[in-house]
């Protein structure tokens, strides 16, 4: 054993190496990303590890491997993990050999996500158990635990946490490479009464699910992370609660006396323990974040047992229903929950001036800001519509670009694209997509816009890397996260493949050529493609950064209103432009807008840097 | 000892070195240390926190009113945290602003000098970094975070002194930036 200050999420990897995982894959997402990241860089060198073009892809390939009697794991955000549900809900019924994790994380929030949904919700659903850490340290243990349960029953397990778990650090100790476990898969072994589904065979299986998971039930009952902190003085209040949220209640409850209940595995419920719990309580405060889960489950066995007692938390209006708590809520809510009177802590500040509005924007240089100013050059005075997508580009949404009409999920935008043709086929459609969300899912869409004789422009954004989750490589980089170079999938060849005539490349950091190029396409019928190619800022060195010289600029602000670049800034008289050096990459759009060029200077450098972007 | 301490900037300006620094100096003091960090979409130019609980602690993020200090990599972002801050506990601050863009085309507005001036008269314990002239005599503006973790240092609310923070940081950087870096941290002396 050793010590190490780790992020939970490089934990869960850690954790899973311990655990002797022989295969990994996973899609990169927030706030899941370093848990396979992290498996690649420690790999003792007999570990699997892959980035799939998306979650379904890498949760079969995980379930494969644990069909031959591999310990396997597949990471996803939650998000991801409705992409990978259709092979998630049969494989439950299937079972596995060897161990299999699916590690979901969630987003209260949501901080980087789209939606609050909670994948405890999503184990009831497809029966799957869950397990839910509360710590970095209580990660690292409890995922080797998750890998014995799984292959104890058969089953794959659902490893959830949430972002403060998976992005807090801890110094922890953790195993030595010597005392990871080492497992042989056995390999596959046909038989296919067991591994082909067919209704027969669902109905019979869903029998032994039922049953198994009431057994589960029972043994995490007496699971050491399932825990009743018991009061000093006999007590009627006791609060329920998980995840990170543990932390929160122990930390408020210090000066507090109260009976306290950790679920560490919310599906199936350890009912036995809740039943232990509750035992002469009046009232319980459920504090949890995302779905009532465990303020359902204790609802059920209240009702089950003919118990009295009064059961609150989200669904009586006593913990936000929706958003992540912090410890002013969470104190807050037990606070009114004791009916203490409350005396606020510290003196009140006077009202600040008015703060500084952040939302986050397209970095400097960012090559996607090209590319939004090109098309909207281009389409200036006509009927449009800018179909945006999962990514770094949704930041073209902001101001002054105003560029993204419509943002739903990974892949969406063609498909809203195509249905906006359809029902307003005067519109020009466009549908921009990042290089890693097309081959993740923008090739379905694109076929069916095609085949469906849908008259709309494809943009896909190819910075050549996965930037928002931290440059990950995809099939379009030639290079995987073993290190391995390999032949890339190209964009190009794919969309002809698929059937069409106009597929157009350009630097987009070319703004005349970008801006003919989509007059001239879009101008074509059907669907048609244009690739706008130049690689993210933070995979390349800048070499000469713009200057604007003040003799020639003429104060229009044209640059600074039109592109919104975070290193156009007023200069020291507050009328004319300036760059700010420190962040300018030599980009050059705003020396090929400017319409009295007054800025010079920029030279783009396309070498790439060494190893992977610091982020 | 315990000591609960916040970092704070714009994404992108180096906060989380900056608390990594802090958590291997403790570490190596075997002090216990939890941290929490902004990561994902908020660093393209959003606000970014960190939290950091040295000392026992169930939980790595802090309650309003209870931070022993904050490092503030912007006047703007100091005052958004400010309700963090326990009373008498310290301020270390960039005085140099971060525009953002939404207030560069006229969407917003910011004055960074307002923000100074609060700051002035709500903390007692306050250190002001002139981040210009930092970057002036070191040649460069890329250690402000180290310049900021030096007046850290001496304002006495960090729980680590300057040999401890000078081995993580030998540990952390690389051996050719060492004398920027102790120039850096030695800055506000």
């Amino acid at each position: 054993m050793h010590k190490e200050f780790l992020m939970g999420n490089e934990a869960i990897a850690l954790g899973a190496l311990a655990a002797g995982v022989n295969l990994v894959a996973g899609y990169p997402g927030t706030p899941s990303t370093e848990v396979l990241e992290t498996i690649a860089k420690r790999n003792p060198g007999n570990v699997y590890v892959e980035w799939s073009i998306n979650e379904k892809a890498g949760m079969e390939v995980a379930a494969g491997a644990a069909y031959a009697g591999a310990r396997t794991m597949v990471t996803m955000k939650q998000v991801g993990l409705n992409v990978a549900s259709d092979p998630l809900m049969s494989l439950e019924y299937i079972g596995v050999k060897g161990g299999m994790v699916v590690l979901v994380a969630d987003d209260p929030g949501p901080i980087s996500s789209q939606t609050e949904q909670d994948t405890r919700t999503f184990g009831m659903f497809s029966k799957v158990p869950v397990f839910d850490p509360c710590s970095v340290n209580d990660a690292y243990e409890m995922i080797q635990e998750a890998f014995e349960v799984s292959e104890k029953h058969g089953t794959p397990v659902i490893f959830r946490a949430t972002t403060r778990v998976d992005h807090g650090y801890e110094a922890i100790e953790v195993k030595d490479a010597e005392e990871y476990k080492s497992i042989k898969p056995e390999g596959f072994v046909k038989d296919s009464g067991r591994w082909v589904i067919f209704p027969r065979l669902s109905v019979k299986n869903h029998a032994l699910i039922e049953k198994r998971n009431v057994e589960l039930a029972d043994e995490f009952s007496a699971y050491s992370r399932n825990v009743i902190l018991k009061e000093k003085q006999p007590c009627k209040k006791g609060i329920a609660t998980h995840g990170a949220n543990f932390g929160y209640v122990k930390d408020t409850c210090k000066e507090r006396d109260l009976r306290i209940l950790r679920v560490a595995t919310p599906f199936p419920f350890p009912e036995k323990l809740a039943l232990e719990f509750l035992e002469g309580l009046d009232e319980v405060l459920c504090v949890e974040e995302l779905d009532p889960v465990i303020e359902r489950a204790l609802i059920y066995v209240c009702g089950k047992y003919g118990l009295n007692v009064k059961i609150r938390g989200k669904k009586t209006g006593d913990i936000p229903a929706s958003g992540e708590n912090t410890l002013e809520i969470v104190d807050a809510a037990i606070a009114k929950f004791l009916g203490e009177s409350k005396v606020p802590k510290g003196d009140a500040l006077a009202a600040p001036p008015a703060l500084p509005v952040r939302p986050p924007v397209l970095c400097a240089g960012c090559p996607h800001r090209a590319s939004f100013y090109a098309v909207k050059m281009a389409m200036k005075g006509q009927k449009t519509i800018y179909c945006g997508d999962i990514g770094c580009y949704t930041l073209g949404n902001a101001q002054p670009l105003d560029m993204c009409d419509t943002c739903l999920c990974m892949g969406a935008g063609i498909g809203i694209a195509q249905g906006v043709f359809h029902t307003e086929p005067d519109t020009k459609c466009f549908a921009f997509v990042g290089d890693s969300t097309f081959f993740a899912s923008g090739i379905t869409g694109t076929i069916n816009a095609f085949y469906n004789q849908a008259d709309l422009t494809l943009v896909i954004l190819d910075n050549s890397t996965t930037a928002m989750t931290g440059h990950q490589p995809h099939p379009g980089t030639g290079r995987t996260v073993m290190g391995q170079v390999v032949e890339k999938v190209s964009m190009e060849k794919v969309l002809r493949a698929i059937g069409l005539t106009t597929v157009e490349t350009v630097d987009p950091l070319d703004y005349a050529l970008s801006v003919e190029t989509v007059k001239r396409v879009t101008a074509e019928p059907g669907v048609k493609a244009i690739i706008f190619r130049s690689p993210c800022i933070a995979l390349t060195k800048p070499s000469g950064k713009s200057a604007v010289d003040p003799a020639k600029c003429i104060a229009c602000g044209k640059c600074i209103r039109e592109l919104g670049c975070p290193a156009l800034i007023l200069g020291e008289d507050g009328k004319k432009a300036k760059i700010d050096t420190s962040l300018c990459t030599g980009c050059t759009l705003c020396e090929q807008i400017c319409p009295v060029k007054a800025i010079a200077g920029g030279t783009k450098n396309d070498t790439a840097k060494e190893g992977k972007a610091n982020e | 000892m315990s000591k609960s301490i916040i970092l704070c900037g714009v994404g992108g300006q180096g906060t989380i070195l900056a608390s990594r620094l802090i958590a291997s100096a403790a570490m190596k003091k075997n002090l216990p240390i939890k941290t929490a960090e902004t990561i994902g979409m908020a660093q393209r130019g959003g606000s970014v926190f960190s939290h950091l609980r040295i000392g026992e602690a169930d939980t790595p993020l802090i309650a309003k009113g209870q931070a022993d200090l904050i490092i503030a990599f912007e006047p703007g972002e100091a005052v958004r945290q400010l309700p963090f801050l326990r009373k008498g506990g310290a301020v270390v601050v960039s005085s140099r602003p971060v525009m953002p863009v939404s207030a560069m085309i006229g969407k917003s507005t910011y004055d960074a000098n307002a923000m100074l001036t609060y700051l002035k008269e709500n903390v007692e314990h306050l250190t002001i970094v002139d981040a210009d002239q930092a970057a002036k005599d070191l040649g460069s503006a890329k250690t402000l975070n180290v310049v900021l973790l030096g007046a850290a240092i001496r304002s006495g609310e960090l729980g680590l002194d300057e040999e401890e923070i000078i081995q993580a940081m030998k540990e952390r950087i690389p051996e050719k930036l060492w004398n920027m870096n102790l120039q850096s941290l030695a800055w506000s002396k």
